[in-house]
């Protein structure tokens, strides 16, 4: 009697360490304690699992350990070994194997069933399980796919897709109702048929989705893992699943919204794919005459300037630019120039993915300022650099009602002196939008790749120091 | 109806924690910091690795003749860890660089 009480304390002081973890997670000053109290509530709770003495037990523990080291040394080489640039896409793929776990679990259970019958209640709760798993499972696979440029968007789509996705997702929703109905006898194939067609569905619901919206999907599919892990926890009675899944789906659907809010889109039009579908009817854009600008002319503009505003983008990640971006910074910096990096919130193709970046690189975190801190220095700023970032500069974003961004708020860098612009080509962004910005008459265009380019920059003022 | 009736008599207990727990996760979340999204993000994505629990308390029920069973449990045991090592490692990796500087 006191050991079971004992490990339900166990199993309690995990789930308060999980929650107060995620709390402490969520402000600079505690967010790297808050992980580690979080992992150990974590570590704590997987023990406790592991030796919680339960009714009719095998003593499997060989098995169990042999899991938990391959696991364990897998997870922990990817992590150590990924760069801080593929980070999306790393999180995308563990998010993939949390909500393949969980379908997996949800099948074996079904098949535990066997000729028994199923309860209307939890047997809702165990296809729950098993379709949302499935879905987050291939929806990451594929979201890791594209965003490691593995597959491109438009391969992946066709005509009428959201129509073929709406129906698709019906027929689940049938063979569900009709198992959990009148499915006696029959579960294992209908759990394997509803499986299947859920993991179908799971990449052709992320395929349509494509460019800036992919944070906003990774958040999302991050929310259904875990309230898979949380269907999962009622499916084996277990409240500390209950409550990590539900927190992580909770908190997962709240971030999805306030990305969705940052880009003024609902989160239904982001998940129809809307993006990538108006841009292309869109393609006639915009045109006119641009000017470029010499490495050696920026350098002096830089270099006598009293405010610079650096605004990184993806293309910052794409060629590794973060470091030599600091080294300008540094270097300006000495000279009394003021530098500062204008965060749009869905730069990148991950919340905060350009936080991350530059603070690898060393910049001060104090230095990088949101979209309203951003805008307000912008007046005032003689030099806006802008780093392989497109649309969240876009000034159709205000302007052109037909454009598929309108409305987006965006950074306004046209209310610095000078814009630059370093970009590879005039091919238009990772959405496909045309963007007017570049023919703007405040606006000089630097060509190459974007870590090239900015070493040059640093060469230059080197020679004028 | 009736059967669904039942099921929330019995769990009425699990529904409280569901509907506290949404909350509880509401409220961490809102304002925070956009520098925070992506560490914030992977270390939630760590925690629903807790979906590991599950495996493990499968394996413990399971017969260890029952090979299919104790196989696919410990698939899903290695996906889980995969998720929470890698996840928390990731994140930990992430916040070690931020840094304020005078």
């Amino acid at each position: 009697m006191y050991v079971e009480a004992l490990f339900k304390i166990l199993y309690l002081v995990g789930a308060l360490g999980i929650v107060w973890g995620l709390k402490y997670l969520s402000s600079p000053d505690t967010a790297r304690k808050g992980n580690i109290v979080a992992s150990i509530g974590m570590g704590l709770a997987i023990i406790t699992s592991i030796f919680d003495p339960i009714e009719n037990a095998y003593p499997n523990y060989l098995w169990i350990f042999v899991g938990i080291v391959i696991g364990g040394v897998i997870g922990w080489y990817m992590a150590k070994k990924v760069q801080m640039t593929e980070m999306p896409q790393l999180v995308s793929l563990f998010n993939g194997f949390g909500g393949a776990s969980a379908m997996i679990l949800a099948i074996i259970e079904l098949y535990g069933i066997k000729d028994g019958m199923m309860e209307l209640g939890s047997g809702l709760i165990l296809i729950s399980t098993l379709i949302i798993g499935a879905v987050s499972f291939t929806g990451s696979v594929l979201a890791y796919l594209k965003l490691d440029g593995k597959v491109e968007d438009k391969n992946v789509t066709f005509r009428g897709h959201n129509t073929f996705n709406n129906i698709f997702f019906l027929i689940i929703l049938a063979f569900s109702g009709y198992c959990l109905i009148a499915g006696q006898g029959n579960y294992e194939w209908l759990g394997w048929v509803i499986m299947i067609l859920s993991m179908i569905y799971g990449f052709s619901f992320v395929a349509p989705i494509g460019g800036a919206d992919m944070p906003v999907v990774i958040s999302l599919l991050n929310s259904l893992t875990g309230v898979s892990a949380a269907t999962a926890g009622i499916l084996f009675g277990s409240q500390i699943m209950l409550i990590g899944g539900i927190l992580v789906g909770a908190a997962g659907i709240i971030l999805t919204v306030m990305m969705c809010n940052a880009m003024n889109r609902s989160l239904w039009n982001v998940l129809l794919g809307n993006f990538g579908g108006t841009a292309a009817s869109n393609a006639s854009g915009v045109t006119g005459v641009y000017k470029e600008i010499s490495a050696n002319e920026l350098a002096i503009q830089l270099y006598y300037a009293q405010r610079v505003m650096i605004v990184p983008g993806y293309g910052l990640a794409v060629s590794q630019a973060q470091k030599t971006c600091q080294e300008l910074d540094a270097m300006l910096s000495k000279n009394n120039v003021e530098v500062f990096y204008a965060i749009h919130p869905v730069a990148g193709r991950m919340p905060g993915h350009m936080n991350v970046l530059l603070a690898e690189a060393n910049v001060s975190y104090d230095k990088l300022l949101d979209l309203d801190d951003s805008n307000d220095k912008l007046k005032g700023t003689n030099v806006a650099i802008v780093v392989g970032a497109n649309d969240v500069v876009n000034p159709s974003a205000k302007t052109d009602s037909g454009s598929p961004i309108y409305g987006m708020p965006i950074l306004e860098v046209l209310d610095a002196d000078t814009v630059i612009v370093l970009k590879r080509s005039m091919k238009p962004g990772y959405a496909g939008i045309e963007n007017p910005l570049f023919f703007e008459s405040k606006t000089r265009m630097l060509f190459g790749d974007a870590k090239d380019s900015l070493n040059k920059l640093v060469q230059e003022i080197k020679t004028l120091g | 109806m009736e059967q669904l009736a039942i099921f929330i008599n019995e769990n009425v207990t699990l529904i409280y924690l569901l509907v506290f727990m949404v909350i509880l996760g509401f409220q961490i979340i809102s304002n925070v910091p956009t520098i925070l999204h992506t560490p914030l993000m992977s270390g939630a994505n760590a925690v629903s690795g807790i979906v590991i629990i599950g495996g493990i308390l499968l394996l413990r029920k399971t017969n260890p003749e029952d090979t299919f069973t104790i196989l696919v449990g410990v698939i899903a045991i290695i996906l889980g860890m995969i998720n929470v090592m890698g996840g928390f490692y990731v994140t930990n990796r992430m916040l070690s660089m931020f840094k304020k500087k005078k």
